[in-house]
Parts: C-alpha cells; sequence; structure tokens
C-alpha cells in the first residue's frame, strides 16, 4: 500500500523494480551520497544503482523466485513419479498425471518426432511458467512487505513475479532458441540447416542476401517474441494489479471499489496466466518440430 | 527491467530444470501411465473373453438341457412302449393258458362224459338184465344171455 511519504509515481516505480546485486565501479556515488572507493558488489539502493550496474547484475528476487518455484515443481512431480503405481492413481498421482498427459496430448499433436527431450521440457514450461505466472496473484504487496520486514530495509526492491521480468523470459527463450538451432544442425545438417536460411523463401542464387535477410529476422524474432510475449502479458498484468492497489491510498470507498477490482482482475489472470504458460509450451513445441522438419520449409 | 547476468542465470536453471524433468519425471510417469493403459486394456479384453466365454458356456448349457429333455422323452416313450408290450405279451400268454386249460377242461370232461357212459353202459346191461330177470320170473342164464345185453347196451 501507497503509505503517504511515498508518491503514487514512486510506488510504481518501486514495485517495478527488480532486487539488483551487481557490480558498482570505483568512484560510484551511491544514491545516499557515499562514494565508493573501489569497485564493489552490492545491493542496489536505486533505479539508478540498478541501471549503472549494467549487465553484471543478478536480479535476486527474480532468480530466488524461479529457482524456487522450479524447485518445488521438480520436487512435487519427481515425488509423484516415484511413488507412482499403476493401481487407481489418488491425490498428488492423479493431479501429476493429469497434467502430464494434458501435455503429452499436446506435444503428440504438434510434434510428430522421435525426441525424448521435447515432451519433457514441454512440461516443464508448462508447469513451471504457470507457477512463476501464479505469483502475480498473491496480492502484490504482501510478499515485497513482508521481505522489507525481514530484511530491515523498508527501500528492498523486491519483484515476486519472475515472468515480469525480461530477463527470466528471454532467459528461457534463449535456452529454447539453442536448442531449435542445435536440433536444426543435428537433423538437417549445417549445409541443410544453412541452406534453410539461404535459399528460403526464393530459390534462386541472386535472391541469396534477401533470402539471408528475410530468414535471420525470421529466426531471431522467435525467441525474441517467444519472450517478450510472455513478459508483456505478465506485465501488463502486474501493472494493472499495481494501479488498482493504488486505489487503497484513496480512502474507504475507493478501498473497497479497489478490492473489488483486484478481485476480478485476479480471476480474470487465472486464464491470462494459465494461457500465456500454455502458449510458451505449444510455441517451443512448434519451433522444435520446425527444427525436426527436414523436408518441409517453414 | 534492465537486461543483466539474470538472463543467463534464468538460462541454465533452464535447462536444468528440463534436464531434471527429462531424467527423472518424465520417463517414471509415462512408462507407469503406460503400463496402466496396458493393464486397463488387457483387463477390458480379459472381460470381453469372459462374456464370450459366458455366452458360450449358456449356450453349450441350453444345448445340454435340450438334449437331456430329448432323451428323457425318448426313454420315456420307449418305457411305455416297453409297457405297452409287456402287457400285450401277458395278454397274450393268459389268452394261450386260458385257452390250454380250456382244452385240457373239455378233454377232460369229455372223457368224463365217456367214462360215464360206459359206466351207465354196464349198469343200464345189469339193469335191463334185472329187469328182464324180474320180468320172467325166472333166473335166466347170466352166461347165455350176457352177449345179447352186451350187444343192446353197446347199442344204447
Amino acid at each position: 500500500m501507497a503509505s503517504e511519504e511515498l508518491t503514487q509515481t514512486g510506488y510504481i516505480q518501486h514495485h517495478l523494480q527488480n532486487m539488483a546485486y551487481g557490480k558498482l565501479p570505483a568512484g560510484y556515488e551511491r544514491a545516499d551520497g557515499t562514494v565508493l572507493q573501489e569497485a564493489t558488489w552490492t545491493l542496489a539502493h536505486s533505479y539508478q544503482e540498478a541501471a549503472d550496474m549494467g549487465f553484471w547484475a543478478v536480479h535476486l528476487d527474480t532468480l530466488g523466485w524461479s529457482i524456487g518455484l522450479g524447485l518445488i515443481f521438480s520436487f512435487l512431480f519427481s515425488k509423484a513419479a516415484k511413488s507412482a503405481t499403476t493401481g487407481v492413481p489418488s491425490g498428488l498421482q492423479s493431479f501429476v498425471e493429469m497434467i502430464v498427459e494434458f501435455v503429452d496430448g499436446v506435444v503428440k499433436d504438434t510434434f510428430h518426432h522421435t525426441n525424448k527431450l521435447v515432451a519433457p521440457m514441454a512440461l516443464t514450461i508448462f508447469v513451471w511458467v504457470f507457477l512463476m505466472n501464479l505469483m502475480d496473484l498473491v496480492p502484490i504487496d504482501w510478499l515485497p512487505l513482508g521481505a522489507q520486514v525481514v530484511s530491515g530495509d523498508p527501500h528492498l526492491f523486491f519483484k515476486v513475479v519472475p515472468t515480469t521480468d525480461p530477463n527470466a523470459t528471454l532467459g528461457m527463450a534463449i535456452g529454447v532458441f539453442l536448442l531449435m538451432i542445435g536440433f536444426s544442425i543435428k537433423n538437417k545438417g549445417f549445409g541443410g540447416f544453412m541452406r534453410e536460411l539461404a535459399l528460403h523463401p526464393f530459390n534462386h542464387p541472386v535472391m541469396i542476401p534477401f533470402n539471408l535477410f528475410l530468414e535471420l529476422v525470421g529466426l531471431i524474432a522467435k525467441p525474441i517474441s517467444l519472450g517478450l510475449r510472455l513478459f508483456g502479458n505478465l506485465y501488463a498484468g502486474e501493472m494493472i494489479f499495481i494501479l488498482i492497489a493504488l486505489l487503497y491510498s484513496g480512502g474507504l470507498v475507493l478501498g473497497v471499489f479497489g478490492a473489488g477490482l483486484q478481485w476480478m482482475w485476479a480471476v480474470f489472470h487465472i486464464l491470462v496466466i494459465t494461457l500465456q504458460a500454455f502458449v510458451f509450451m505449444v510455441l517451443t513445441t512448434v519451433y522444435m518440430a520446425m527444427a525436426h522438419d527436414v523436408d518441409e520449409h517453414h | 527491467m534492465n537486461i543483466n547476468l539474470t538472463l543467463i542465470g534464468q538460462t541454465i536453471s533452464f535447462a536444468f530444470f528440463v534436464w531434471f524433468c527429462m531424467k527423472f519425471v518424465w520417463p517414471a510417469l509415462m512408462s507407469i501411465m503406460e503400463e496402466r493403459e496396458k493393464k486397463i486394456a488387457d483387463g477390458l479384453e480379459a472381460a470381453d473373453r469372459a462374456d464370450k466365454d459366458l455366452e458360450l458356456a449358456q449356450k453349450k448349457a441350453t444345448a445340454q438341457l435340450r438334449e437331456a429333455k430329448e432323451e428323457a422323452a425318448a426313454i420315456i416313450e420307449q418305457a411305455n412302449k416297453r409297457a405297452n408290450q409287456i402287457v400285450e405279451e401277458a395278454k397274450d400268454q393268459a389268452v394261450a393258458e386260458g385257452n390250454r386249460l380250456k382244452a385240457a377242461a373239455e378233454a377232460q370232461i369229455e372223457q368224463e362224459v365217456n367214462r360215464a357212459k360206459e359206466e351207465l353202459r354196464g349198469k343200464v346191461a345189469v339193469l335191463a338184465l334185472a329187469g328182464a330177470e324180474k320180468v320172467l320170473g325166472a333166473s335166466i342164464d347170466e352166461n347165455a344171455n350176457s352177449e345179447l345185453v352186451n350187444q343192446l347196451a353197446a347199442e344204447l
């Protein structure tokens, strides 16, 4: 909730800043006015500091939550897999099997080649992304406020939804992209992969530069759009939650109105987060299928 | 919103979780699910087979029952026939026995009659002789006249 000394812009900005841990150069003047004697690895205390850390910084909250949720996924599913029996499934096992069956169906519909990586990857993406998206439904101030209380730092940046950080979504998209290129080269050969880039859509030597340009843009666009689609949807959703939360500072009437809005948006958001997890999974599978299609050109 | 090392960290953790899922989650679950699918399919097939078996057994039972009924009917019919035959035979035998007895009785009666006739003849001869004796008032030489009387008796 926006406290009185915070402006609305400040509140929003604070919610959009990750907890960055990075290297500040020597002689850097920090937010509180102190000047660093030497290059230091530290938590960013302001937006400017986070920006000045450049590439050599990590978002502890993003990584922490995503790895934590990934571990929850791994733990739950491996537990279900370990204790699974062929008898009548119950509880966790039937839930897990339901998801696995669903993912398996989707993958079998889209991906017709033999590859023992694609289906598990689709499952991982679906559940993991869903869990990360799910953090969006936790009222936006609970976990950050809790973290601020625990750490004793009232200005601690803390974002709980990893998928609202482009690093996370693009990071996964890069993983998918590398696999895509790897499988393409493995299945079509390096020459075949290059031919596909160079001789498509216009199969004529003169058109090679044009083809290359077109296909490379198309190729690069795949991971970018994959990552940014997820990021954009969740970022927008998060933003609306933040804006709704601003209503709580506007008195009783607006506060009650805001509570209703938040509930409605959360209900709608259940659909969005599931859909986005599903879209990410399906697109990944489609890209993998493209990488395996030797004859067809896309 | 800054692009930084998190990108690579996320890629690495993505790779790790995918690897973990591929190694420890997916194959185990899939094999269990396939096994169960097979079990269910087998069960259904067995149920089908049992159904067919049951139908077959029922058919067989019905056939056997009908056969038994037919056999029983045949046996009863045969028994009836046999009974009739026995009765007929008994009747025939009784008739034959009756006839035989009748013939024997008739023969005996005839014999008796003949015997009585003989006896009567003898007695008549004696009676006639006695009568004649009385009529003549004298004794007739029995030896002389007995021939005549006997002839008379034989004519009777």
